[in-house]
């Protein structure tokens, strides 16, 4: 059977074309096909939000999301997060206030935590609590999750 | 174990009309797909047994709020981040921003859909049970035409429910009938975020001179179906909301729904948080 269809989008800002299968997940394709292994699987059902990417403007969990779903479409990867050599505020507030532990969370915590301050520069403490909401931390460091968020926007 | 991905097919219509004339050639082999947060869990698990989908996330047809005198008109691709930030959803129909706003995290909120919410026909959906107290209607379309019908009534059984190979659903209408109504919307879950609901409790009510003028009331993950309980509801009309009238309606609830032990919770919890919801609600109408 083939069900192969060339599916073509942006990631990071750079154009790409791919043949895949239409039903495949874009985590899958982002770490396996395009070697952008800063995407982390957890869960695979939407739960943790370790997968996260923006698409268009949005978070989503990437293992909930076909490829036949990402035609023409804008992905935004940890990878594509920090501009050259310089993190970003989000990234730097992380390793200056301790917001990583194993690490497998902390991409998909970066995301949504860009995303927040992208939407909302001005987040309450509940914005904050909601906008990481979907995200969870097996190391349990929320604390210093959350205060590298309070850090990042008051900086 | 993981699906084999080789095996499905999504396919991408070009317009709705595309979408209904597939759906009608080939009864019953191509279902729809829209945003994948139900779906993807199965495929993700091996329990995806349907194979063929139509990709309907990029039809514009099927999105938009729209308001008019009457009625709030929603696409059933309309998703829980656009629910949560309608201005007259929030004002006239909290009920469902707030289902809308405790379906997951923002990332299943950005992606989930009313109308997916509605045929994925979960017991324990969180929009449902908002819906139908708001006296929801939905319309199916078809190449044969459209049709509105109550959404009450719609869910027949455990996945069951009246929509034909051919049909899609396109629309949710709610009549802008919540002046002066009292919303309570209760999920209760594991933990706060990301929890599927061991008991959702959703109602509006009205008094008038101390009595009960209107209420309806509405369980979910209590039953194969989110109930709305109408004994219950005609119980209580006319009915001053103090502690007698509370027992018996608690009473009714009761030969209503038919909880059951499952992964998330017992028979036993369900009945006794769903009579407490109850009683607290009417209590909110007691002032």
């Amino acid at each position: 059977m083939n069900n192969r269809h060339t599916v073509e989008f942006k990631v990071n800002g750079e154009a790409r074309s791919l043949e895949v299968f239409s039903m495949a997940r874009l985590l899958d394709v982002l770490r396996e096909q395009l070697q952008l292994t800063g995407t982390k699987e957890g869960c695979g059902e939407g739960e943790c939000g370790a997968c996260t990417v923006i698409i268009d403007g949005q978070i989503v969990n990437s293992c909930l999301v076909p490829m036949a779903q990402v035609n023409g479409c804008e992905i935004t990867t940890i990878e594509g997060v920090a501009g050259g050599d310089q993190l970003h505020a989000v990234q730097q507030a992380f390793i200056d206030h301790g917001g990583a532990q194993c690490g497998i969370c902390t991409p998909g915590m970066v995301l949504a935590a860009v995303d927040l301050l992208n939407r909302n520069p001005e987040p309450t403490e509940h914005d904050i609590r909601n906008g990481l909401a979907g995200n969870l931390c097996r190391c349990t460091g929320y604390m210093k999750i959350f205060e590298s968020v309070v850090r990042a926007y008051k900086k | 174990m993981r699906a084999f991905i080789p095996n499905y097919q999504l396919t991408t219509p070009a317009s709705l009309a595309e979408a209904l004339t597939l759906l009608e050639s080939e009864p019953g082999v191509w279902k729809p797909f829209a945003g994948g947060t139900d779906l993807m869990v199965l495929l993700e698990a091996g329990r995806l047994a349907h194979r063929n989908y139509i990709n309907i996330w990029g039809l514009n047809e099927l999105r938009g709020i729209e308001a008019t005198d009457t009625h709030v008109t929603l696409g059933a691709l309309t998703t829980y981040t656009e629910v949560q930030t309608n201005p007259i959803l929030r004002r006239e129909f909290p009920m469902l921003c707030q289902a809308a706003s405790e379906t997951g995290g923002l990332a299943i909120q950005n992606r989930g859909t009313l109308g997916g919410n509605i045929v994925n026909a979960s017991p324990a959906a969180d929009s449902p049970p908002a819906l139908l107290a708001y006296d929801a209607e939905i319309e199916l379309v078809s190449n044969r035409g459209s049709r509105w019908l109550p959404y009450q009534g719609f869910h027949t059984g455990y996945k069951q429910m009246h929509i034909d190979p051919d049909e899609l659903l396109a629309r949710i209408r709610l009549p802008r009938n919540t002046a002066g109504l009292t919303h309570y919307y209760r999920k209760v879950g594991t933990r706060k975020a990301q929890a599927i609901s061991k008991v959702c409790f959703a109602a509006v009510g009205k008094t008038g001179q101390g009595k009960l003028m209107e209420t309806r009331i509405v369980v979910g993950s209590v039953a194969p179906i989110v109930v709305r309980c109408v004994q219950t509801e005609a119980a209580l009309r006319g009915q001053r909301p103090d502690e007698e009238t509370i027992a018996a309606a608690c009473a009714s609830l009761v030969r209503e729904i038919s909880p059951i032990d499952d992964i998330r919770s017992t028979a036993k919890y369900r009945l006794q948080v769903a009579k407490n919801l109850l009683a607290d609600f009417l209590a909110t109408l007691r002032t």
